[in-house]
């Protein structure tokens, strides 16, 4: 349990006499010393709760299968040889340490601030899914599961899960709402090539929310040989930790590498949220470090205001769905409302439950990009650095380009290029007006 | 005593089962779902459910996910499915009533404000699908302030272990998921309810309901030989579904058609009235 979560603040030391000043003083340091934190990467609680947020909302049939996958879980992060296995799988099949590159083109094109990419679209299957799926995949063998259900948005968490199965010969199931199956069609194609099923969706808006709903009617009614691999910082307990984990490897390669490059820490570090997966891999490990700012990107969609978004801090409140208490976008009766953005993998009403705790401490800031801002930042990554960014880390650059040129030379942002854009290319030229 | 002890005590010195139907609030709107829920004890509703519509109902089938995304069309709000209540205890005194829903909506309203407003509409309990015990700490004490049962769920997967845990909270009655899936898919087999009944019976002393699965009066008769209770819900509701014209809206025999098959659910579960169909065989066959 962290103790900054529900010990209120330290007092200020009120104005007097220099003794009782000084006493005050001393009292403030003494309860800040037991009070202060060690570390903000403590969390989650036993009852896998991040503050007020997190936890365990799974109806009766799957709180057994969710207590055995977290027991199975901490067995396996004690076990070396499961650390050994996986590292041997993220060098050698994922392609990792994945680099670091110095945007300079970039950089000179928006002035201020250099600029770094995590260059996690170079990993296999384009994006920073693989390093969780490997995880989980292994973690599922471990407890003699033989058949995989995912859901996917954008169908980068689809395609990573798809490609581990055929890895290791699991049956693959993969949930994607039907609006997701036509605007990324190239990735369906792909995890049928790789063996997988592909269900289309079709309730409610057929975007990412409706393929978690399915995915988990799934795993409730194969519980038996079925391992539900959550794809995002968000679900029950303990899937926001452990995807984390799993994804904290971005982040502590970039703090060796930038350290390498600068010698420093970046002054701020960015990221696209969606559920949150990109962003909590690459801030986790720089959360105890305060003077390295932390920047989620949400998507604005039309526009923060415009209804039609998918900004869930900046937007919704608190509330249960899927399995946790988190920010959600939901109307004054406690429905969920359907998220937008052009972004497949953003457009989710939702956002993991450790992100909510970080905003709601402080200790990140959400800020929203709208389609047409990431449609533009899309194209400037493209023509400046020769990298064609997948739309959900293209939010990530628009929010880069509007802060690089406020900030002095001598500064940095880091920022999580999660994934490449082949797969976006379709849904680009549509809003681009161009006929493929 | 509260109303659901009262039923089933005198359901057991009567000697029989107790049939569970469930309607949706609002489908497909809100005035037929109130005539639905005052023609169900005449019909044979012994307790009745009631389904509280939620935008993302992922413990339920395609017929119940319809008829949620029906009864939200419908204007069913928190407030008027309490009014809805409020109006049927008008009438019945007697019949419980239980509400089942997700979390969101009742959190958003408010865990304390939610049980004092459901109590002062006569409802008797509530079954919350994503509320396991280890995060039932946000709603029991409000509902055990107002006398409202939280009637839990036990599913197949509830190990030995753990089913004290489940049972340590629970009131009124317990509800038995018979099946792992969602509802209105699978049936559970004679010989799966033989092998998990006497366990839970072992456990607790509250009435056991079966539901999830339960289509037929020879099902629910023969739920009621080994539970107390039978719930009917997707079947009811897919002939809620059949009588809708074309836009969805009420048609002239909705609400008859619905009580009919209640009443032939609950002429199915009393001893010697099983409907035989002899092309079929013995209907305990047919049902297990």
């Amino acid at each position: 349990m962290n103790l900054s979560q529900t010990l209120p603040p330290v007092p200020a030391a009120g104005a007097g006499d220099p003794v009782s000043v000084q006493l005050a003083d001393r009292a403030a340091a003494d309860r800040a010393a037991v009070l202060r934190p060690n570390t903000l990467r403590s969390g989650p609680d036993e009852r896998g709760r991040f503050g007020p947020f997190g936890g365990r909302f799974v109806a009766e049939t799957l709180m057994p299968l969710v207590l055995e996958l977290d027991q199975a879980y901490e067995a396996a992060k004690r076990d070396p040889a499961f650390r050994a296995e996986l590292d041997h799988y993220l060098k050698d099949y994922v392609g990792r340490p994945s680099p670091l590159w110095h945007a300079s083109r970039l950089g000179a094109e928006l002035g201020g601030a250099r600029i770094y990419l995590k260059r996690e679209e170079l990993n296999h299957t384009g994006s920073h899914k693989l390093n969780n799926v490997m995880g989980q995949i292994l973690l599922a063998r471990r407890m003699g599961r033989t058949r995989i259900v995912a859901e996917t948005g954008a169908g980068s968490h689809g395609v990573a899960t798809a490609t581990v199965c055929a890895l290791f010969g699991l049956k693959c199931v993969i949930y994607m709402g039907a609006v997701d199956v036509e605007r990324q069609r190239s990735n369906v194609f792909r995890m049928r090539l790789l063996g997988a099923e592909v269900h289309p969706v079709t309730t409610g808006a057929g975007t990412l929310k409706d393929a978690m709903n399915d995915a988990m009617r799934d795993w409730v009614a194969n519980v038996a040989d079925t391992y539900f691999l959550v794809g995002t910082v968000a679900g029950p307990h303990p899937y926001p930790a452990m995807v984390r984990d799993f994804q904290c490897v971005i982040g502590e390669e970039a703090r060796v590498q930038m350290q390498e490059a600068e010698g420093r820490l970046p002054d701020v570090v960015v990221a696209a949220v969606g559920g949150g997966s990109n962003a909590m891999g690459i801030f986790h490990p720089f959360l105890d470090d305060p003077d390295v700012a932390l920047i989620g990107v949400e998507a604005a969609g039309r526009g923060l205001d415009s209804g039609a978004q998918a900004a869930s801090i900046s937007r919704g409140r608190p509330g249960v769905l899927h399995g946790n208490r988190t920010y959600l976008l939901q109307d004054r009766e406690g429905q969920i409302q359907e998220a937008h953005s052009i972004s497949a993998g953003l457009d989710y009403p939702g956002i993991g439950p450790e992100h909510s705790w970080l905003h709601e401490i402080g200790r990140a800031r959400y800020v929203g990009i709208t389609d047409d801002e990431a449609l533009e930042a899309f194209q400037l990554c493209t023509r400046t650095e020769g990298i064609i960014p997948a739309l959900e880390c293209a939010h990530a650059l628009a929010h880069v380009a509007k802060i690089a040129p406020t900030m002095g030379r001598d500064q940095i942002i880091l920022m999580n290029l999660s994934g490449r854009g082949d797969k976006d290319i379709f849904t680009v030229a549509e809003h681009l007006g161009v006929k493929m | 005593m509260s109303r659901i002890a009262a039923r089933f005590a005198a359901l057991k010195a009567a000697g029989r089962g107790a049939l569970i139907p469930y309607l949706e609030a609002g489908d497909p709107d809100m005035a037929t779902a109130g005539a639905i829920l005052a023609g169900m004890p005449a019909a044979g509703a012994d307790l009745i459910e009631i389904g509280l519509p939620f935008s993302d109902p992922m413990a339920d089938g395609p017929t119940i996910q319809a008829a949620a995304r029906r009864g939200l069309r419908g204007g069913a709000t928190i407030d008027r499915t309490l009014e809805m209540v409020a109006g049927f205890r008008r009438t019945d005194a007697d019949t419980p009533v239980v509400l089942m829903g997700y979390l969101n909506p009742i959190d958003s309203y408010g865990p304390a404000r939610f049980c004092a407003a459901a109590a002062a509409a006569g409802v008797d309990g509530l079954i919350i699908v994503d509320l396991p015990p280890e995060e039932a700490d946000l709603l029991e004490p409000h509902a055990a302030a107002h006398g409202i049962d939280i009637v839990r769920l036990v599913a197949p997967t509830t190990t030995p272990e753990r089913l004290p845990l489940v049972l340590a909270g629970s009131s009124g009655f317990i509800y038995y998921v018979s099946i792992t899936g969602v509802t209105g898919t699978r049936t559970a087999s004679e010989a799966e309810l033989a092998l998990a009944l006497p366990r839970l019976r072992a456990a607790t002393d509250l009435p056991v309901a079966i539901g999830f699965g339960i289509r037929t009066p020879a099902q629910a008769a023969a739920a009621v030989r080994v539970a107390d209770a039978a719930v009917v819900a997707s079947a009811l509701i897919e002939t809620l579904a059949g009588s809708l014209d074309e836009g969805g809206h009420a048609g002239l025999d909705t609400v008859r058609l619905v009580l009919e098959q209640v009443r032939t659910i609950a002429d199915g579960m009393r001893p010697g009235a099983l409907p035989l169909d002899p092309a079929k065989g013995s209907p305990l066959e047919t049902a297990l």
